[in-house]
């Protein structure tokens, strides 16, 4: 198998995980109410544990350690989609992002689990469990806000139409994806992306939001590649403020 | 004292959840592997029981530090995601603790994990079905927060995973 082409689907994995981890903790003291704030807390918690879990999987590959990896890069060296850097903005837009995020990312370990890469489906097998807790948390309140104030609807149909063309940015294609493909790793972007429109589909359905017309869209691109939007640099920085005040302390 | 598998075994049910102090290591399940090599090597597999669980370098430490105390001094913990932890693998008795603790015991499944599943919850005061989930997500990574409708009492379960 072309190491490389593991790497390549391993930073973004790992890169994902940890810039939404890094958003989701900036509800800790934030949130609308107490439970969302500890949800989001929560969940950023399993996100950065997600991400350890695969740069540890870089590292046996030859990669630097996982803390190398995670704080002392730059922006363009990073691989996540540029849905996950955008700033939390209202509770409605962290919401949404949640809620497209974490669907399209179960079907992802869902598919991996089965990987014929034995170390990411091992990793994979044991993800899914937890996501299925983000996913029926952000499907729980996309159904009770989605069908509740004027309001509600309002704010979050204008969130979904801004958060939706850097979603599909989620499903860039990588230049291993063939490779990939073809040696039974997973079964690509096109169908994780096929999948998750389905799944969000049957949610929105019950709501009174509607999913703008795909083909009117064109997908932000770019992440997957270290093309990143103003917004990942500063959150870059501060992540790993306190790590590069001193790389060798130990804790 | 010959060095067995169930010896360590005994040891290690002194080493308790940081968090939920009168559940072992064992019988919560996460210690998925003892294995004494010919020369008295004492290997130690664990699994977290949640990807980003804070508690889980405290617990191998302390694994460690429970052989070290019993005079075994080779031993090697492998933290490791082979044999992944789910909550089936909680023991009867460690069920039993958690429900005295106050904190309901996730319920047993069969294969796959649904909706249904998660959001199910026996009350540990009152034994009532009659709850609903108020969120996934407690005071840490492995509980949820419920109310009982019977009794009208909030209260926690360990997250079925």
């Amino acid at each position: 198998m072309n190491e490389q082409a593991i790497k390549d689907l391993l930073y973004k994995l790992a890169d994902d995980q940890l810039i939404l981890g890094h958003r989701n903790s900036e509800w800790t003291g934030f949130g609308p109410i107490l439970e969302e704030d500890i949800a989001f807390s929560s969940m950023a918690q399993d996100k950065i544990g997600h991400s350890l879990a695969f740069y540890t999987l870089l590292h046996e590959l030859g990669e630097a350690d996982p803390d190398t990896v995670a704080f002392t890069r730059n922006a363009n060296q990073f691989h996540n989609s540029q849905l996950v850097e955008l700033p939390n903005g209202e509770y409605d837009f962290s919401l949404i992002r949640h809620f497209l995020y974490d669907n399209a990312e179960i079907i992802r370990f869902e598919m991996l689990s089965q990987s014929a890469y034995e170390p990411i489906a091992k990793v994979a097998m044991k993800l899914k469990g937890e996501v299925k807790y983000h996913v029926l948390h952000a499907n729980t309140w996309i159904k009770n806000l989605g069908s509740s104030t004027e309001e509600a609807v309002l704010r979050l149909q204008s969130s979904l139409n801004e958060a939706l063309p850097y979603a599909l940015g989620m499903f860039e294609v990588s230049k291993y994806e063939q490779e990939l493909i073809d040696a039974g790793v997973y079964a690509g972007e096109e169908a994780v992306k096929a999948e998750w429109l389905q799944r969000i589909q049957t949610v929105l359905d019950k709501t009174e939001l509607t999913l703008p017309d795909l083909a009117s869209i064109t997908p932000k691109f770019g992440g997957r590649y270290g093309e990143h939007t103003e917004h990942l640099q500063p959150l870059v920085e501060e992540m790993s403020e306190v790590f590069k005040i001193d790389p060798t302390a130990e804790w | 004292m010959e060095l067995t598998k169930e010896h360590i075994l005994t040891l290690l049910e002194e080493v308790k959840d940081p968090e939920i102090p009168v559940l072992s290591l064992v019988d919560l399940g996460v210690i998925t592997g003892v294995e004494i090599s010919e020369d008295e090597h004492v290997t130690v597999n664990m699994t977290p029981t949640f990807a980003g669980c804070p508690a889980m370098d405290y617990m191998k430490k302390d694994v460690e530090r429970t052989l070290d105390k019993h005079g075994i001094s080779k031993h090697t913990v492998i933290m490791s995601f082979d044999k992944p932890w789910d909550s089936n693998k909680i023991s009867d008795k460690g069920r039993q603790h958690l429900k005295e603790f106050g904190l309901a015991p996730p319920p047993k499944y069969n294969m796959v994990l649904d909706l249904d599943i998660l959001e199910y919850a026996t009350c540990p005061y009152c034994n009532s079905d009659n709850t609903s989930m108020r969120t996934p997500f407690g005071p840490t990574l492995c509980r949820s927060m419920h109310y009982c409708n019977d009794c009208r009492q909030m209260f926690e379960q360990f997250k079925p995973l």
